[in-house]
């Protein structure tokens, strides 16, 4: 099925409307499939014909399931698993360390999707109560996609969710198989909170000790990057941890963050006149 | 150095697409048609991981795993169950018997990829 330029262009100018992200050349190639099943719902013959009743603006539902359906859902349990053992090893203990007065920490998945991210978190916490007993830790999972937040919130996945980077034993211990699907435990969804929320605008509520943003902000322009990483920036303290995703990056992105050369695939925020973070020492409290 | 990885079902079908899936990843592939090819196999030269089918012919995967642990081998594989045995009592089954990881087919590139980084072999 074709698309013509035109109705590419009204798609794209309507998704970064409404969520900053850019509909790219690279991307072109997911319109036909994602909105197929749009197409098929509302007996829609042409993906044309889907723009110009979108344009119409008669039926702002149509237009508000095709940015979902243009939305990239992909993610998974420790997605990256290196990179989950460094923030945990290093940058947890850090902040283990530097929050042993108060015991509590808070921690903000920015684009959670489908919740995988948010419950890998709250397992890492959980696979070791006696480190973390007494702590009080709040994980908020926020999402554009009600959709996606509100299968979050049910916690349930399929065979193939459940097994793409989940160790077994984990999975044994951490969800109740119930026919096809494996649902989390109800003390596992307890220990995060979602909700819907655009990564344009004013972050949740209160700081964030860390903030993983992971394969999000590769979908948006330079521009809009750097308004989200001010967004971040502005939620975090001072000695904060950003985590990103494996391609990606601050360098040559904004000068709110610098490597955290300490845990690989995080950030730290900068301070004016500072070097690079591994240079600071102990003063980073 | 390449790892190697012996994958063990009696569907060529399934062979053949694991082993695309692996020589993707850098893996040295062998394979077996059943429990008792995959002991003998071993016995020649242990593999760095096998990728195991549950119900086969002549040994069945989890007979194989009991057979595995019972042998002198200089060093032991890391076992990954590769089954259509989705439930959780199979799954326990597999743990209790020594199994590393458990994947529930259908499985695709991510979900190998995952699992092997899991028991330390990607």
């Amino acid at each position: 099925m074709e698309i013509s330029d035109g109705a590419v262009r009204v798609l794209a100018g309507l998704l970064t409307a409404r969520t900053g992200q850019q509909l790219s050349v690279g991307r072109r190639w997911r319109i036909e499939t994602a909105l197929r099943p749009l197409l098929l719902q509302h007996e829609i013959a042409t993906l044309d014909t889907l723009v110009g009743r979108i344009v119409s603006g008669a039926e702002p539902v149509l237009a508000d399931a095709a940015i979902e359906a243009l939305l990239n859902h992909e993610t998974f349990f420790f997605r990256d698993l290196a990179a989950f053992r460094q923030f945990e090893t290093l940058g947890l203990q850090r902040l283990h360390t530097a929050r042993a007065d108060t015991k509590r920490l808070r921690i903000w998945s920015a684009g959670c999707s489908t919740g995988q991210e948010a419950y890998t978190l709250a397992m890492i916490f959980a696979n070791r109560p006696d480190h973390w007993a007494d702590w009080s830790i709040e994980i908020v999972a926020t999402d554009l996609s009600p959709t996606a937040v509100a299968r979050a919130r049910a916690g349930r996945y399929s065979q193939f969710e459940i097994q793409r980077g989940l160790p077994v034993a984990q999975m044994l211990r951490c969800f109740d198989q119930q026919g096809d699907e494996w649902q989390v435990s109800s003390g596992l969804r307890d220990k995060v909170r979602f909700r819907v929320h655009n990564l344009l605008g004013v972050p949740p509520a209160g700081l964030f000790d860390a903030v993983l943003c992971r394969n999000v902000l590769l979908y948006f322009s330079a521009d809009v990057r750097g308004l989200v990483f001010g967004r971040i920036a502005s939620a975090m303290p001072d000695d904060g941890l950003l985590m990103l995703g494996a391609g990606e990056t601050v360098i040559g992105q904004t000068d709110r963050f610098v490597s955290d050369y300490e845990c690989r695939g995080c950030y730290r925020k900068r301070r004016d006149g500072s070097g690079p973070i591994a240079s600071q020492g102990s003063t980073l409290r | 150095m390449m790892k190697t990885c012996l994958v063990v079902d009696d569907s060529k079908v399934i062979r053949k697409v694991a082993r695309h899936i692996l020589e993707t990843l850098d893996f040295t592939v062998s394979e077996a048609g059943d429990g008792q090819e995959a002991l003998d196999a071993c016995r020649v030269g242990t593999p760095d991981v096998v990728l195991l089918d549950w119900n086969m012919p002549v040994m069945s995967g989890i007979e194989f795993l009991r057979a595995l642990g019972q042998e002198a081998l200089p060093q032991r594989p890391k076992v990954i169950f590769c089954t259509t045995e989705n439930g959780i009592a199979h799954i326990r089954a597999a743990i209790d018997a020594g199994a590393d990881e458990y994947v529930m087919k259908p499985f695709d590139r991510e979900t190998l990829q995952s699992k092997f980084e899991l028991v330390g072999v990607a």
